[in-house]
């Protein structure tokens, strides 16, 4: 069993899960072309939760959360986020989008716009801040994941870690109310996960509703409550961090943890 | 290495080395020969081709051009000065013929007392891309640049300046009822803002002009598009097309990419159409079957008919060149556009274009060029294109029969300097716009 490797202690105090349902996701079904690759998701998100989705490539846990924010469109079942249903309907589409941040395994920065321009972009163009107001409010969440002084750079000339950061800044700048991160840190050299996860933690310490697809074993451990473990397009197992890293119940669960933790 | 550390694999290295000079070597005009020329036998085999090769163009153009002729009525004068100055055996150029008829090379045969008006039009035109050219000029300078192609139009065809106002005031209305509506349903405000300027320019534009140039006339001479020609016809084709081959073939572009079938096939069926079919059919359907199409007694005008062909099959490559472009963005960037929210229209104008046509610049001026030298097929519909139809009316005067490689000299040199400055400009925006240096 790999130990997290977070030195501080983890503030708790605003890790709160409240009742008030965030995501309700049922019944819910998706195929590319012919192939099945979401079968029967059923999964209630509440306010406040941080949500780790573990599982083998090819799993469907990326398109999960993908479906969340449809950039993904789901074929059957229901997906109400913040109590807007995901339909065909593009008022309700956009609605959702601008309440649910997303980070992408590979940034996705914009590289003709300088960080700052990254920032300020969606705020100033979809909900329509005066562009003062955007500046302060990308200012102080470029503070926050502490790179105030690339405001001017573009992304071509940031590292990984902090183009990741800046993504993270990036989507935090629409204040929205769930953050979906698809493998935030798979793209990144060693040195720079630990940066970004801990942009990551401190989201959750002030008690975002956090779903996180990611292999960093460690940051479930250490800030999930929930860990989901997904085979085949399904939610094979689920489980509080302690009783899914120690006493997974699944064979195909027992495996996947041995390959993972087991070096 | 130290003998001790030598025996064991561990190494610590107790001080890091600092950053050297690099070698003289690595600068200096005899490395650069010796790596650039005559680095192997095949290069310096080569070497020695090229170097013979410009000898010889030297040797064979020099004479002529040295023993140039800038003064003399016809080629048997001009010819006549460089024997007696040069030798019996001597050739040399008959500039006399460029400076004698320049003016028709340039403007065709627009009438000489108002050649002032496309000079004037031709420095505004300058004036009018300057901003959108160099980012650093003062936005406000694009408010010209949009009223620009009115203006040129007034002045380089004539006729009651009311005609351009009352066209202007069309999208002026337009605007308005836009703006006006656009609190309401955007569909509803762009429908609208299209239909108002169409009815107006259709029901009350003419008898509004009438009435307006009765009450104040805004009149200087009309100049008849058939006194067009030279540089002056190549210059105003090659810009208009420019100008809205653009637009169109951006629209063109992303009605490819659409996910909405009809859109998307008519998009195709256009683009594969239009370039399938040679230039010279196409202009030809401007010059003779276009009338046929059109409502009789509707006096379309050739250039204008041309400007139209032109652009669209400029437009055709555009969009397959600005295609290229957005097929080389990452999915990535459609996706994060999404994800924060931004519309279609936003997104492609905020995000994807930005990026596409930088990508696509090189090919987009290509396109431009390329279309700016076919403008010299108009020849073929019967208009003075400068490389054909201005040399050869040039060379039905009996005192320059027979004159040929001092006009295609002339003209080319023109068309150089045109399309160069396009190529220089066009590399100077790529390096301005590159953004992964570090």
């Amino acid at each position: 069993m790999a130990e997290p490797h977070f030195q501080r202690e983890i503030d708790r105090s605003h890790m709160m899960v409240s009742d008030e349902v965030a995501i309700q996701i049922s019944q819910m079904n998706k195929w590319y072309g012919t192939f099945h690759v979401l079968r029967e998701i059923d999964l209630t998100v509440n306010r406040g939760e941080r949500i780790v989705i573990a599982g083998p490539s090819g799993s469907g846990k990326s398109t999960l959360i993908r479906c969340i924010n449809r950039l993904e469109e789901h074929q059957s079942g229901q997906i109400i986020v913040d109590g807007t249903e995901l339909t065909s309907d593009l008022k309700n589409i956009d609605k959702v989008r601008s309440e649910v941040g997303m980070v992408f395994q590979h940034f996705n920065l914009f590289p003709h716009l300088t960080i700052l321009e990254n920032l300020t972009l969606a705020p100033i163009w979809v909900r329509k801040t005066p562009k003062k107001e955007a500046d302060e409010t990308a200012m102080y969440f470029l503070e926050k994941v502490k790179i105030p002084e690339q405001a001017q750079k573009y992304p071509g000339q940031l590292s990984g870690g902090q183009q990741q950061r800046v993504a993270i800044a990036r989507s935090l700048c629409m204040k929205p109310r769930i953050m979906l991160f698809d493998e935030p840190t798979s793209a990144l050299d060693p040195e720079m996960i630990k940066e970004v996860l801990d942009t990551m933690i401190e989201l959750a310490e002030e008690g975002m509703t956090m779903l996180c697809v990611t292999h960093e074993m460690g940051f479930a451990q250490a800030v999930a409550n929930r860990v989901i473990f997904m085979d085949q397009g399904q939610i094979v197992e689920q489980n509080n961090p302690h009783d899914f890293f120690n006493n997974p119940q699944s064979d195909r669960t027992k495996m996947f943890l041995s390959q993972i933790l087991g070096h | 290495m130290s003998p001790t550390q030598s025996d064991s694999i561990a190494f610590v290295r107790s001080e890091m080395l600092p950053q050297k000079p690099a070698p003289v070597s690595e600068a200096g005009a005899i490395r650069w020969l010796r790596e650039n020329l005559f680095s192997s036998p095949l290069n310096t085999l080569l070497t020695l081709i090229g170097a013979y090769v410009v000898y010889w163009l030297v040797t064979h153009s020099l004479p002529w051009l040295s023993h140039s002729v800038w003064t003399a009525g016809s080629v048997s004068e001009c010819r006549q000065i460089i024997t007696d100055t040069w030798g019996a055996d001597a050739t040399g150029a008959c500039w006399a013929v460029i400076r004698e008829r320049w003016s028709q090379f340039i403007f065709g045969f627009y009438p000489w007392q108002m050649v002032w008006r496309p000079v004037l039009a031709f420095v505004l035109l300058l004036v009018a891309i300057a901003p959108v050219l160099f980012s650093a000029l003062p936005r406000k300078m694009l408010t010209f640049s949009l009223i620009y192609p009115l203006l040129a139009i007034w002045l380089l065809w004539g006729g009651s300046a009311w005609t351009e106002l009352v066209v202007l005031a069309g999208f002026v209305l337009g605007w308005a009822t836009y703006v006006a509506l656009s609190k309401g349903s955007t569909l509803i405000a762009v429908i609208a803002a299209v239909l108002v300027p169409i009815l107006w320019w259709k029901f009350a534009a003419a008898p509004t002009t009438e009435v307006l140039q009765n009450v104040i006339s805004l009149s200087i001479p009309k100049v008849s598009s058939s006194d067009f020609g030279g540089f002056l016809l190549a210059v105003t084709l090659g810009v208009g097309g420019i100008v809205m081959s653009l637009p169109l073939g951006i629209v063109l572009a992303l009605g490819r990419q659409s996910d909405m079938f009809l859109v998307k096939s008519l998009s195709v069926g256009f683009i594969e159409f239009i370039r399938g079919v040679p230039l010279i059919t196409l202009l030809f359907v401007a010059s003779l079957l276009l009338n046929y199409f059109l409502p009789p007694g509707t006096n379309f005008d050739i250039i204008l008919r041309v400007m139209i062909l032109v652009t669209l099959f400029a437009a055709a490559y555009i969009a397959e060149v600005i295609r290229g472009g957005l097929a080389a963005l990452p999915r990535g960037q459609y996706e994060a556009a999404d994800a924060l929210g931004l519309d279609y229209w936003k997104a492609q104008r905020l995000i994807i274009l930005p990026q596409a046509l930088k990508i696509s610049i090189p090919g987009i001026v290509s396109t431009f060029i390329g279309m700016f030298k076919d403008t010299t097929l108009v020849v073929f519909v019967g208009l003075f294109d400068p490389l054909k139809g201005v040399p050869d009316f040039v060379r039905a005067d009996f005192n320059w029969k027979g004159i040929y490689w001092e006009p295609f000299i002339f003209t080319g040199a023109i068309f150089f300097i045109f399309n160069f400055s396009m190529s220089r400009y066009s590399m100077y925006l790529e390096r301005k716009l590159q953004r992964d240096h570090h």
